[in-house]
C-alpha cells in the first residue's frame, strides 16, 4: 500500500530523518527575543518532529489520487497549498498542546513564548508537507518508471518467444520422415532420385538453418528454401504437386522476415495439396505497389477433407510474428472459396540491411 | 493360421511410400500384396472387395483419414498403421490397431508388424462406433458420420443429420430425406456427436436439436416431436427433460 509502511527499510529512515527535523525545530525555538527554555524546545521539538512523521504520512495518498502528469496545475495548487495550509496550522496546534502541558500556571511565560514562534512553524509544517509531496511525486515517478520498464521487457520477451515459436514450427519433424521414408523407397528402386532428394533434403536444412540468426532476408532467398522444400514435396506427391510461380524482381529484392512463408506453404501442401487426391495448383506470387510488398501462397483443398490437427496453427504463428514486428502496417489475409485456400501477406517494402 | 497365405491391401497415397512396402513384402514367404490405394475411399471400396487379410494403413490421407476406414473396415481384418506420425500412437491402440509402424522403417519392423496381425487373425476388433469415439481427440465431436454401403461410403456431415432411429444391431440415420443404415448402437452415435446439438429423445431416438419444429401433446404422458420435415419421433418422458434442460440452456 504505502511505500514508507510497505517496506522496513524505508520506515526506518523516514523515521530517523525526524530526528534532524527536532534539532531544526529546537534551534529555531531557542532563538532570538522569545527563546524558549533549553527543556521546553527538546521537549517541543521532539513532540513536533513525532507529529510531523504522522501527518506527512497521508500526502502519498493525495500525491496518488492527483497525479502529476495527468492533473491540471491549478488544481495541484490548489489541492497542496490547501494541503500544505492545513498542515501547518495543524502541526503548529500540536507544538501549542506541548507548550501547555509543560504549563506550570498563572504567569508561567512559556506558552506566550512559544505563541511568538507559531508563524515560523505554520511555515515550516507547510514546507514540510511541500517537501513531502515533491518527495512522494519523485517516489511514484521512480515506480512508474520500473513498472514500464519491467513492461517493456516483459514484450521484448513475449515477441521474442512468439519468434522463436515460429521457427520451431518451421519444420515439421513428419515432413523429415516423409521423406527419409521417401529415400529408403528410391535407394532400392531409383538411387538416382534417392540421392537427388538426399541433396535436396541437405539443402533445404543448410538453407533454412543459415538463416536462424538473420533478421531479415531478401524475398528471393526465402523463396529459394520454399522451391528446395517444393521439389522435396514433388518427389513425394508426383504429379499431384504443380508449382506455379508469379514473382516479380522488384519484389524478389524485398527484405522479409526469415521463413516467413514457409509454414504457409507447409499448410499449403498439408491441408491442400495432400488432401487432393488429384492434388493441383500451389500458387505463389510477389509484387509490390505503393511501397508495399505483397505476398500469396494460394492452394486447393478437399472440402469434404476430415481435418487435420493443427489447422490455423501456423495462421496465426505467422499473424504473431508480423505484428511483433510491424505492428499495423503488416497485413495477413486469408481467403476461402469453394475449394481454394488463399493467404495474402502485405507488409512494408524494405530493402535487405 | 500360421502358414496360410496373408492377403494383405496396400494403402498410402504417396507413391514412394507404397513402393516401398511392396518392395519389402516382396519375398517374404505366406504373404500376398492383393492391392494398392491411394486414398480412404479406394481403401475401403478395395477391402470390402478384397477381403484382406490384413491392412496397411497410412493415416493422414485424401478424402478419408485412416481411423475412418478403420471404423468401416470389416472388424475381422487386422489393421496396421504406417505413418510418420508418432502423436497418433495413443490412439491407434485405443481402436485396436495391432500395430503402429513409424516412417521410415526398416523391414525387420514390418516384419514383426505382420508377424502381430498373423496372430491376431479371425479376432474381432469392438463395435466400429466405440472405436471411432476413442479415435477422436479428447473434447472433440465428430463433425461427420460415415457409412459404409458394400463398396459404397457416404459421408454425413453431422449439420445434415436430422436424426437417427436403432434397430436391432445398428442404427437408421436419416439425412435430408435418405436413410442410411450402420452398424453400430445409438449410444455409441450419440456418445460421438456433440451432446449441445444432439439429443436422446428416446430410447431409440436421437434428434437434431435445431430441427425439431415443435413439441406436441399426444396423450397423457405422451408427447412427440415434431422435425422440419414433418417427420413425428416419440418422446420420453426422460426425453421430454433432457430438452427442456437443452431448450431452457440456450435461453
Amino acid at each position: 500500500m504505502h511505500p514508507l509502511l510497505d517496506d522496513a527499510r524505508r520506515l526506518a529512515a523516514y523515521v530517523a530523518a525526524a530526528l534532524p527535523l527536532a534539532a531544526v525545530v529546537v534551534l529555531l525555538l531557542t532563538r532570538g527575543p522569545q527563546a524558549l527554555p533549553m527543556a521546553a524546545a527538546a521537549w517541543i521539538g521532539g513532540v513536533l518532529a513525532a507529529a510531523a512523521v504522522v501527518l506527512l504520512l497521508p500526502v502519498w495518498f493525495v500525491c496518488r489520487v492527483q497525479p502529476f502528469d495527468a492533473t491540471p496545475a491549478s488544481r495541484l495548487a490548489a489541492t497542496h497549498g490547501m494541503g500544505a495550509l492545513v498542515t501547518g496550522i495543524a502541526w503548529s496546534y500540536v507544538g501549542t498542546g506541548a507548550a501547555r502541558l509543560l504549563d506550570s500556571g498563572a504567569g508561567d511565560p512559556l506558552p506566550d513564548l512559544y505563541r511568538a514562534h507559531v508563524p515560523a512553524l505554520v511555515a515550516g509544517g507547510a514546507l514540510l508537507y511541500l517537501v513531502s509531496a515533491a518527495f512522494h511525486y519523485m517516489l511514484l515517478a521512480v515506480e512508474a518508471a520500473q513498472r514500464a520498464e519491467k513492461g517493456a521487457v516483459e514484450l521484448a520477451v513475449l515477441a521474442r518467444e512468439a519468434e522463436l515459436r515460429a521457427l520451431k514450427a518451421q519444420v515439421h519433424p513428419h515432413f523429415l520422415f516423409n521423406s527419409l521414408n521417401s529415400i529408403s523407397s528410391l535407394t532400392a528402386s531409383d538411387p538416382a532420385r534417392a540421392r537427388e532428394m538426399c541433396v535436396l533434403l541437405a539443402e533445404f536444412f543448410r538453407r533454412s538453418l543459415a538463416f536462424g540468426d538473420k533478421g531479415s532476408v531478401p524475398l528471393s532467398e526465402e523463396l529459394e528454401v520454399a522451391r528446395t522444400y517444393l521439389a522435396i514435396e514433388g518427389h513425394r506427391f508426383g504429379p499431384r504437386l504443380v508449382v506455379e510461380e508469379a514473382i516479380e524482381p522488384a519484389g524478389a529484392a524485398c527484405a522479409v522476415p526469415p521463413l516467413l512463408l514457409q509454414p504457409l506453404v507447409e499448410n499449403a501442401i498439408r491441408h491442400g495439396i495432400a488432401t487432393c487426391t488429384e492434388g493441383g495448383v500451389l500458387r505463389l506470387a510477389a509484387r509490390t505497389e505503393d511501397g508495399r510488398l505483397h505476398m500469396t501462397v494460394e492452394n486447393p483443398f478437399d472440402p469434404d477433407a476430415p481435418a487435420r490437427p493443427g489447422v490455423g496453427l501456423g495462421l496465426s504463428n505467422v499473424r504473431g510474428r508480423l505484428r511483433a514486428r510491424y505492428g499495423d502496417a503488416a497485413r495477413l489475409e486469408a481467403h476461402r472459396t469453394h475449394d481454394r485456400f488463399r493467404v495474402t501477406l502485405q507488409i512494408p517494402v524494405e530493402a535487405v540491411g | 493360421m500360421s502358414g496360410e497365405t496373408m492377403d494383405v491391401l496396400i494403402v498410402d497415397d504417396e507413391a514412394p511410400a507404397r513402393a516401398l512396402l511392396r518392395e519389402m513384402l516382396t519375398g517374404v514367404p505366406d504373404v500376398r500384396i492383393v492391392g494398392e490405394c491411394a486414398n480412404g475411399l479406394e481403401a475401403v471400396k478395395s477391402a470390402a472387395e478384397l477381403k484382406p487379410h490384413v491392412v496397411l494403413l497410412d493415416i493422414e490421407m485424401p478424402k478419408l483419414d485412416g481411423f475412418e476406414v478403420l471404423e468401416l473396415l470389416d472388424p475381422a481384418t487386422a489393421v496396421v498403421f504406417v505413418t510418420a506420425y508418432d502423436s497418433h500412437a495413443l490412439r491407434a491402440f485405443e481402436v485396436h490397431a495391432v500395430d503402429y509402424v513409424l516412417k521410415p522403417y526398416r523391414a525387420e519392423r514390418l516384419q514383426e508388424a505382420l508377424h502381430r496381425a498373423r496372430g491376431r487373425l479371425g479376432q474381432q476388433r469392438p463395435e466400429p462406433a466405440v472405436l471411432a469415439r476413442a479415435a477422436r481427440p479428447d473434447g472433440a465431436y465428430a463433425h461427420r458420420v460415415v457409412v459404409r454401403d458394400g463398396g459404397r461410403v457416404h459421408l454425413i456431415p453431422a449439420e445434415r443429420l436430422d436424426y437417427a432411429q436403432a434397430q436391432d444391431d445398428y442404427v437408421e440415420l436419416h439425412s435430408e430425406g435418405k436413410t442410411y443404415l450402420k452398424t453400430q448402437t445409438l449410444g455409441s452415435l450419440e456418445a460421438a456427436l456433440d451432446p449441445a446439438v444432439f439429443v436422446r429423445v428416446h430410447r431409440s431416438f436421437l434428434v437434431r436439436l435445431d430441427r425439431i419444429r415443435s413439441i406436441e401433446l399426444y396423450a397423457k404422458n405422451s408427447r412427440v416431436a415434431v422435425l422440419a420435415d414433418g417427420t413425428q419421433v416419440p418422446v420420453s418422458r426422460e426425453g421430454h427433460a433432457r430438452l427442456q434442460e437443452l431448450l431452457g440452456e440456450a435461453g
